[in-house]
């Protein structure tokens, strides 16, 4: 998928994913997707519960050997 | 829509307790959440110049567990609780645990109390600090961070009456 940003939030626990994604999705312009990388297994349903609080779009969230990918599109 | 609105009372000045008004204050802010914190009692401790004040007990407190942050597995997965009489025998017990649950925190990923509270007020979440305690306990307001508001319950009150969500920590 396209992109605009990423972030690397690997390591990082809650709520430093959801505070450091806020701070990112301000420096894009609305439409563009943010790209986020966890480790944060709490973060799958943060990130969902984010995105619906916040009316920023989740385009989807997947996983692999313990990493998760999110992207996220401004609002 | 009308901004949803958040106030938290912390009330207590350990480490672990640090934690909850922070997080949920700062997490309130990303999402969209005007927020407020009234520290009070203890909880002025959160808002001193100097965090190092800021402790962790296990006791009096048997639901903590006691855990090395080092070493292999094996070593990390033992409990070393032990009787709260003879922790309050051990000079310098409470300075260990709190060094202790600091690398348990680092290893973790989990954000320090200087960077979480940072963090609260880059997002603008108002703190004010309850002006009777701060003279009961002899403090000065030149003993706490700057940015602070000083008032008393009706202060508190005229913005926690408007809320959504209104916790006491």
């Amino acid at each position: 998928m396209n992109f605009d940003k990423e972030l690397d939030a690997r390591g990082l626990n809650c709520p430093l994913p959801i505070l450091r994604a806020k701070k990112a999705l301000g420096e894009v312009a609305s439409g563009q997707v943010l790209k986020i990388l966890s480790t944060d297994p709490g973060s799958v349903k943060d990130f969902a519960a984010f995105a619906k609080q916040t009316g920023n779009e989740l385009l989807s969230t997947a996983e692999a050997g313990g990493e998760f990918t999110f992207f996220m599109k401004k609002k | 829509m009308d901004t949803k609105k958040m106030a938290i009372i912390a009330t207590k000045g350990t480490l672990d307790w640090a934690y909850p008004p922070f997080i949920l204050a700062s997490t309130a802010a990303a999402l969209g959440y005007e927020t407020q914190i009234f520290f009070t009692f203890y909880g002025l401790q959160l808002v001193r110049k100097d965090l190092s004040v800021l402790k962790v007990s296990p006791l009096g407190n048997p639901g903590m567990p006691m855990k090395m942050p080092f070493g292999p597995k094996w070593f990390k997965s033992i409990n070393w609780n032990m009787p709260n009489a003879i922790q309050s025998l051990i000079p310098g017990y409470e300075n260990v645990a709190t060094a202790l649950m600091k690398q348990t925190i680092a290893n973790n990923g989990v954000a320090t109390i200087p960077d979480l509270r940072e963090l609260c007020q880059e997002a603008e979440v108002k703190f004010i600090a309850c002006q009777m305690t701060v003279e009961l306990f002899g403090f000065e307001h030149s003993d706490f961070i700057d940015g602070l508001e000083y008032g008393g319950a009706a202060t508190f009150f005229e913005f926690a009456g408007e809320t959504d969500i209104c916790l006491f920590i």
